[in-house]
């Protein structure tokens, strides 16, 4: 009998930690799917950040680091310009990538590191029991802003993929989201393309992956991709926002 | 053979870490130590390796752990404010078990503070530098030469115990000239790196680096067998400099650029007829608490004196154990305290005998 569907040899074969209806556990499966393909498992070195995925490397086969929250840019750096060969990715939540690490991630693009960057964007700070993001949208209830975040008070949301896609150290920067099988397929596709950059040396690539959080936005698994649709899609627009390669002078220094 | 150059601390530092085998430097500017990263940008290059400035402090540390994850040599250097910022990434560096090299060219705090020299972060050092149960090996040079032979011992001593390393300089050494001899720096039989995470290439299972244990008694463990490579450091890496304390009736504890105030100053003191002598922690974790205990047996006083309002006092009050009184004298903010003022110091204590 011919199988047709089975776990990436990059997944672990360990239960996942996620809450029911979380999508962290398709975007792993992506990531591990396009390890395998490109046939990099024994040479990749993933980064998991603070937050929802911390756990992050106990699930994926390659060697993986566990960083401090919003430090996965600066240890991925510090990984890639020692062992240029390697391939590095960081896997980073909204509050680690957009709050937090905010300086690690922009330096990290500007200065066209050869990474690949994973980023869920779920507007919400899952971990700690659903707290305000740099990602929430605005009206938005959360654990602190109770009455909807207002932009007056806690300011606006940052679109990620915008802003870096104005760096020119930035191949790179795609929103998807795994709402359905056709958001799913594009969203391998960029997350592979994210990492045969890498294997090209075009530098930074990141793809924001636009995601679900039932338990923290209170709602059912099967609402809360409706809600995803309805409210962080027009706020959030999937598309490519910037696709070409780092400006870098010759000759190459360090695998960059 | 032997040669001697004529060369800043900070540049010693710099060619030191080099000459070890650290091709890479983490860093972000900061007074009194920016020579270290200048002579790195300028030298690395040449010889195959890179100097990256990063966007802040908490960027180098983080760079620096994921070059030492990767099992690479490798070192970042600041001061003062700066090392405040490193001290989460060192936090998670000893909790990973990481080795590496921190260099701190102290200067005069807290907050901005100063850019005069001081040795005012000992306790952050020694005791507070990050959250949680760690250590680091701290190595206190007093010349430009020990800036150089310590840089070189403290990525051996990295190595050898998996933890970070701190020199811990202050800017009076970074910035002074001495004559330096390259060739004099002992090497060590170093363990293979079998933990560190360069990608498996198919021989091994996969490497984590890791200071995250959710369940309490596995963190626990982790904590004691760390605690026992510590422990190791205590018993066997303790390194001191005596000056006539063999019959000296007042002992004086100074480290660093004090100390050589401290050895004029006693030699003041034989001459006005008072028995002093020094010791001098190059260790400063781990401490030299039972020379000094020892010392405690025969010397009638003790006497700290620092760049600061004391702080290693406390370890040398630890350490005699109220054997003897200890008594502190300092200068702080960046002002250095004088051969004549820690001459009186001795003086006084010695009529009180």
């Amino acid at each position: 009998m011919k199988t047709v569907f089975d776990r990436p040899a990059a997944l672990s074969d360990v239960p996942l930690h996620y809450c029911p209806g979380c999508t962290h556990g398709i975007v792993h499966r992506l990531v591990a799917e396009t390890i395998d393909e490109l046939g990099i498992l024994d040479n990749t070195v993933g980064i998991a950040p603070v937050g929802c995925s911390v756990f992050a490397y106990n699930y994926f086969e390659c060697d993986m680091i566990e960083a401090a929250h919003g430090r996965a840019p600066a240890v991925a750096t510090g990984v890639k310009r020692t062992h240029p060969d390697t391939v590095v990715f960081t896997y980073q939540g909204d509050g680690d990538l957009a709050a937090i690490g905010t300086a690690e991630t922009v330096h990290a693009a500007t200065r066209g590191e050869n990474i690949t960057v994973i980023f869920i964007n779920n507007c919400i700070y899952g971990m700690t029991g659903g707290q305000m993001a740099p990602t929430t949208i605005p009206g938005q209830v959360t654990t602190t802003s109770p009455y909807g975040r207002k932009r007056n008070v806690q300011g606006s949301p940052i679109r990620v993929c915008e802003m870096l896609s104005t760096l020119d150290g930035v191949a790179l920067a795609a929103r998807v989201t795994v709402d359905c099988p056709k958001n799913i397929i594009q969203a391998k596709k960029m997350i592979k393309k994210a990492f045969q950059n890498q294997l090209d040396k075009k530098g930074f690539s990141i793809i924001e992956v636009l995601s679900t959080c039932p338990t923290n936005w209170g709602l059912s698994p099967k609402d809360a991709l409706q809600w995803l649709r309805d409210n962080m899609i027009p706020y959030y627009p999937l598309g490519v926002y910037k696709d070409g390669e780092a400006l870098r002078d010759d000759p190459a220094e360090n695998g960059q | 053979m032997s040669e001697k150059v004529l060369m800043k601390g900070n540049e010693a530092i710099a060619e030191a870490a080099i000459s070890a085998g650290c091709l890479y430097f983490f860093g972000y500017p900061i007074t009194p130590q920016t020579e270290v990263a200048e002579y790195m940008a300028r030298r690395l290059p040449k010889v195959g390796g890179l100097c990256l400035q990063a966007e802040s402090e908490v960027a180098a540390i983080n760079m620096l752990m994921g070059a030492s994850s990767a099992g690479t040599r490798a070192m970042t250097s600041s001061s003062s404010p700066g090392i405040s910022l490193k001290s989460e990434g060192i936090s998670y560096i000893a909790g990973c078990d990481l080795p590496c090299l921190i260099v701190n060219v102290q200067r005069g705090g807290p907050g901005l503070g100063g850019i005069q020299p001081s040795q005012q972060d000992y306790y952050q050092a020694t005791r507070g530098v990050g959250h949680g149960d760690l250590r680091l090996i701290v190595l206190a040079p007093s010349s430009v030469q020990e800036m150089a032979s310590l840089t070189a011992e403290a990525f051996d001593l990295a190595d050898t115990y998996r933890m970070p390393a701190m020199l811990l300089a202050d800017g009076a050494l970074g910035q002074m000239m001495e004559p330096v001899d390259f060739s004099v720096f002992p090497k060590r039989e170093l363990p293979e790196k079998t933990w560190a995470t360069n990608g498996t290439k198919g021989k091994r299972k996969k490497n984590i680096v890791n200071s995250l244990f959710i369940e309490p008694d596995k963190l626990e463990q982790s904590i004691l067998a760390r605690y026992e490579r510590y422990a190791k450091v205590e018993a066997e890496e303790v390194r001191f400099e005596e000056v006539m304390t063999e019959d000296a009736d007042i002992v004086l504890v100074a480290f660093g650029i004090t100390a050589r105030i401290a050895k004029s100053a006693i030699a003041e003191a034989r001459k006005a007829g008072v028995k002093a002598g020094l010791l001098r922690p190059i260790t400063l974790w781990p401490f030299p608490k039972k020379r000094l205990n020892e010392l405690a047996d025969t010397a009638k006083a003790f006497l700290s004196v620092e760049m600061s309002m004391g702080q290693m006092v406390d370890d040398v009050r630890l350490a005699v154990n109220g054997k003897r009184p200890v008594s502190f004298f300092g200068r702080t903010g960046g002002m250095i305290p004088s051969v004549e003022e820690v001459t009186a110091e001795i003086m006084k204590i010695g009529e009180s005998l």
